[in-house]
């Protein structure tokens, strides 16, 4: 396994981290954005316009999140398949509980969970966007009636419980992911400091409970009005 | 104390294993694990049997000759010890242990529970040393001043005694911990600046190159580690061989 496509493990979880670090900073400004459409409809509105038709965002920003998020993911089963490798023969008994948290040692079961997810959220948001501005060639943002159509779609989507309910799962997964997630990408880049590691560690449990947290408040705040 | 032994019988690295049960009566909870291990060889030697291979040396703790996973666990339950300063007061009167060699394709099993570490070896080989003609006129160590803290780092790191339990513990069989603890014993080091890019990056491809697994952070070789080698070397390595990937010079 030594320079799989020229990397050595070292370089290999500096880019992990590094994509991780990206999809962090997304993640936080996709709930902030989102979290809008709870407090104003209109604000909502106006800032997913903007984010829909922006030439930046969306023929520069946009195609780099699909790489940092395909090469996440496929660094991460490459990583899995690479470790399961290193150990041919199991232990009879381990006890690995004993000493690494279950989120540590889960990475790749909370990832493969979150992928799923953007399965569906790609089905539910993504493509009928992608339908509407580039096969449609409806850039204007107004549904039959003249207005916004994105806080009337975003409610729709909601109606469902089953859709609903699988959103809030799908973020208690995100939640697990970045417990771990968050400081680990600190370390993998070489940042561990006596000093500031334990605040990172913090940081990086609040921003797992909350970002994820901002997400289901959003999922059943529209439930719940729909 | 009355014992049923589980042991991984292998009798050489090309054989197929398996678990073997062995009953052991009369065990003084103070003597040291590997004594309860020779006793019962003793017995299997007097029954005519082949007693069990297993590695040891200086049964204090500091050579990291012994290696057993212990009940699901590098070195047994304790913390901070090595498998010869584990005590049989650690287990209760009945229980059944498992005892296992270590699991990692680098490191082979040879017979019962003795694997091959020699990629630990290989490994340090490829740079962890410091290339200086000692012969005849050796400088005073005091002669270059060091930061405490960095001596101190320093020392902290250079007590890893390559047993291989971060390898063993790590669920990827990762042996970032000990090549990290080479790395950075003489990385914080005078004498070791000069060589310092070329040994990280030598080293960190020898472990490659050996078939040790990806690291993942997820710590579990901190805890296991019998001298408690910390996690902010493997991030100190992490610095240091990024930052000779990106030199010209290295």
């Amino acid at each position: 396994m030594s320079t799989t496509n020229g990397m050595t493990s070292i370089t290999r979880k500096f880019f992990m981290a590094l994509s991780g670090f990206f999809l962090l900073v997304f993640l936080l400004q996709h709930c902030v954005i989102n979290m809008l459409s709870v407090i104003s409809p209109e604000m909502f509105n106006t800032v997913s316009h903007f984010m829909g038709t922006n030439p930046m965002v969306q023929f520069a920003l946009q195609p780099v999140l699909a790489f940092g998020v395909v090469f996440h993911l496929g660094m991460g089963i490459m990583l899995e398949l690479q470790n399961n490798n290193a150990r041919s023969v199991k232990y009879a008994m381990n006890k690995p509980g004993e000493n690494a948290t279950w989120m540590s040692r889960n990475m790749i079961i909370t990832g493969i969970m979150i992928m799923l997810f953007l399965g569906l959220h790609f089905y539910d948001f993504w493509l009928p966007e992608l339908n509407v501005k580039f096969i449609q060639g409806d850039m204007s943002g107004l549904n039959a009636a003249g207005e916004f159509r994105y806080f009337e779609e975003l409610q729709h989507k909601f109606h469902d419980p089953i859709r609903t309910g699988l959103y809030v799962v799908s973020f208690l997964f995100l939640a697990l992911h970045l417990l771990h997630g968050f400081q680990s990408a600190f370390q993998s880049v070489g940042f561990r400091h006596n000093k500031y590691t334990p605040m990172i560690k913090k940081l990086g449990d609040i921003y797992a409970i909350m970002v994820p947290l901002g997400f289901v408040t959003i999922a059943v705040f529209h439930f719940l009005n729909a | 104390m009355d014992l049923t032994l589980k042991i991984w019988r292998q009798k050489n690295r090309e054989a197929k294993g398996e678990m073997k049960s062995y009953p052991i009566k009369g065990v003084s909870p103070d003597s040291s694990f590997l004594e309860m291990m020779d006793l019962l060889n003793n017995e299997l030697i007097e029954k005519g049997e082949d007693p069990v291979a297993f590695d040891h040396d200086c049964r204090e703790g500091i050579c990291g000759s012994c290696s057993m996973y212990i009940n699901g666990e590098a070195h047994g339950p304790d913390r901070m010890v090595t498998t010869c300063q584990l005590h049989m007061r650690k287990f209760k009167d009945g229980e059944t242990i498992h005892i296992e060699p270590w699991r990692a394709n680098a490191f082979p099993v040879e017979k019962d529970l003795v694997v091959d570490r020699s990629s630990f070896d290989r490994i340090m080989n490829a740079g962890g040393f410091v290339s200086v003609n000692t012969s005849g006129n050796t400088q005073d160590a005091n002669a270059t001043p060091i930061p405490k803290e960095d001596a101190d780092n320093a020392f902290d790191a250079a007590t890893c005694i390559g047993c291989g339990a971060c390898v063993a513990t790590c669920k990827n069989a990762s042996a970032m911990l000990f090549v990290s603890a080479k790395v950075s014993q003489l990385a914080l080091l005078p004498q070791g600046r000069p060589e310092a890019k070329r040994r990280a990056t030598h080293m960190v491809e020898q472990m490659d190159h050996e078939g040790f697994g990806n690291c993942t952070n997820t710590g579990a070789c901190e805890v296991e580690c019998p001298k408690g080698i910390s996690l902010e070397n493997i991030a100190r390595m992490n610095r240091e061989y990024l930052s000779a990937s990106m030199s010209s010079d290295s």
